[in-house]
């Protein structure tokens, strides 16, 4: 009897599983405020009104026609293209070597070394932009959109180091000794079992660099003068001085795009993280050995 | 021992990397980012001529001061807000299955893909006197007329807790997520209420966590130009706005100056916090 009162007294001190109502609520709550005004600029898009009036009056594409008839707009819009994808290849170019070198290799002073490459994602970045237009306006480079791509390059590269660096822990090395006994030289021994393996990382990396890029305004503030608009300077123009929805739509797209491509990023990642547990040589525990013998 | 592990141990030599291969970025940066803004940073105290004139300016102006009051107080503020915010989704995210975490994981991420023009600009819908929030406020009947909202502090504070929640976020859920739930079953077993459960266990637990999102969080804010320069009113000047008010006026040794200062109050935060509470763990948890 009393050891049934002890189960009686234990099944009923047994806790939930899973969070409570009111911490979920509140939860729930949180994450609602965190998607609701995005989501409300969605539909005011497609506003067939002049102003940003919610619910939208009705339907249409005029802000998207507005957008793609523009070519102030479109200009913008294409030349973040680029320069974005200037950026991603040159961060890769940089970025992923210098992780093969981190990841792999022990010198004096590696931490300060990390440290100073991670920098440019938490230093504010308006001192970043403010150094680096002092440095442009001296050599006259304001508004050349090279001098974008150089900029914008070193606020990407973080990216690149923290992907490859994160594919590259855990990498079985033993399959690139096994190319390199097999009679490969390193550099064919990278292209064919390193890279293919380490891939996903790079793409990822390469993808965080470009949208870093396509996203960025407050350098593009102050280097890209009145000769290299960039979408995000442009649409910051347009915000400070004629709010209609074209700006509403621009957003639409750009959340697709970026979501889109964020999207691709992380299933690569994950991708190369299931890759990585795959391609790694069996560990022979020693009995199992003793028993090939 | 496994003959696997006698191959493991690699030669150096024979390893397919080399320290030199990071020299390429190290020159590159240093070149185009390390050089310019140390250059900036010279430019407060060497002109007009080696003087600490730009120093002696700002801290004396009562104008700036404040400023810099104004800045270190949204940032506090922000900062605690996120927290406050942030520790309920962060908890629960990490405490229901992998699947559903999954799933509402990217309700936090959407968001912070996001570039942060848009949204603000959807803070400006949001908020504006046609905006949604006051159309709301006047079909309930709780005001008669549109108030102001945009331009003002409240607008800042509620479009920068948006804007930097999913950092506060992310670390505490992967913090939380290490944690053994066992633990929390055991306190709630042993008869600890849900608050001893929280402040016993949980929270010292979460702790890595904490610190790392409040680091993040607070010296991000400490920078914020976008949002309290489209949505604060001329009241909630902070100081990168004011840089930038300052470079456009063409007063490029005293913009270093302020710039300094911010640099210096960055790293200061970083440092006094990076030593403490596991924040390095946290973090490159996060990075990883």
């Amino acid at each position: 009897m009393s050891r049934d009162r002890a189960r009686g007294t234990i099944r009923r001190a047994r806790p939930r599983s899973g969070p409570g109502l009111g911490v979920s609520s509140i939860a729930a709550l949180v994450l609602l405020y965190l998607v609701f005004p995005i989501l409300v600029v969605i539909p005011l898009s497609f506003s067939a009104g002049t102003y940003l009036s919610f619910p939208p009056p009705g339907f249409s594409l005029r802000w998207y026609e507005n957008f793609l008839g523009r070519s102030d707009w479109l200009g913008a819009a294409s030349l973040s293209l680029w320069i974005g994808a200037a950026v991603m290849v040159l961060a890769t170019a940089l970025g992923a070597p210098a992780a093969l070198a981190l990841v792999r290799t022990d010198f004096r002073g590696k931490d300060l070394l990390i440290g100073f490459i991670i920098s440019p994602l938490i230093a504010p970045v308006i001192i970043v932009a403010i150094g680096i237009y002092f440095f442009y306006a001296r050599l006259g480079l304001v508004g050349n959109p090279f001098a974008l791509v150089i900029a914008h390059t070193c606020l990407a590269v973080p990216f690149v180091v923290i992907n490859v660096s994160a594919t590259l822990q855990g990498f079985d090395e033993r399959l690139e000794q096994a190319a390199m006994n097999l009679g490969a030289t390193p550099w064919r021994t990278f292209w064919q079992v390193t890279f293919p393996i380490i891939r996903p990382g790079v793409l990822a990396g390469a993808l965080f660099a470009f949208i870093s890029s396509f996203d960025e305004l407050v350098v593009a503030l102050f280097v890209s003068g009145t000769s290299a608009v960039t979408l995000p300077r442009k649409m910051w123009e347009s915000i400070r001085f004629e709010i209609d929805p074209t700006i509403a739509a621009v957003s639409t797209i750009l959340i697709v795009l970026t979501g889109v491509l964020f999207l691709g990023a992380e299933l690569l990642r994950r991708r190369s993280e299931r890759l990585r547990a795959a391609v790694v040589l069996p560990d022979l525990p020693a009995k199992d050995a003793r028993r090939g013998v | 021992m496994s003959i696997s592990q006698v191959g493991r141990k690699t030669p150096a030599r024979t390893r397919l990397s080399h320290p030199a291969l990071v020299l390429p970025l190290l020159v590159y940066l240093t070149a185009f980012y390390a050089y310019p803004v140390a250059a900036m940073m010279l430019r407060s105290v060497a002109e007009p001529g080696w003087t600490l004139e730009n120093f002696r300016r700002l801290f004396e102006n009562p104008v700036y001061l404040h400023v810099l009051w104004l800045t270190f107080r949204v940032a506090a503020i922000v900062t605690i807000a996120a927290l406050l915010l942030g520790f309920p989704v962060a908890y629960v995210l990490a405490r229901i299955d992998r699947a559903k975490s999954n799933l509402l994981m990217m309700l936090v991420l959407l968001p912070f893909w996001t570039s942060i023009l848009v949204r603000t600009y959807a803070w400006m819908v949001l908020l504006g006197r046609q905006g949604i929030v006051n159309q709301f406020l006047l079909a309930i009947g709780a005001i008669d007329a549109p108030v102001q909202l945009l331009n003002t502090s409240f607008a800042v504070y509620v479009a920068m807790v948006h804007i930097l929640l999913p950092f506060m976020i992310l670390p505490l859920y992967s913090v939380i997520r290490g944690i053994d739930g066992n633990l929390l079953r055991a306190a709630e077993g042993l008869g600890a209420t849900p608050i001893g459960v929280f402040r016993q266990v949980l929270l010292p637990l979460a702790l890595p966590g904490v610190s790392a999102g409040c680091l993040l969080v607070f010296i991000l804010a400490l920078g914020f130009f976008i949002t309290p320069a489209l949505v604060g009113g001329p009241r909630d000047l902070m100081i990168a706005v004011l840089i930038q008010q300052q470079v456009e006026l063409f007063n490029w040794p005293f913009a270093s100056a302020l710039a300094v200062v911010l640099l210096a109050a960055a790293l200061l935060v970083f440092g006094g916090f990076a030593r403490t509470l596991g924040v390095r763990e946290a973090l490159g948890r996060v990075s990883r």
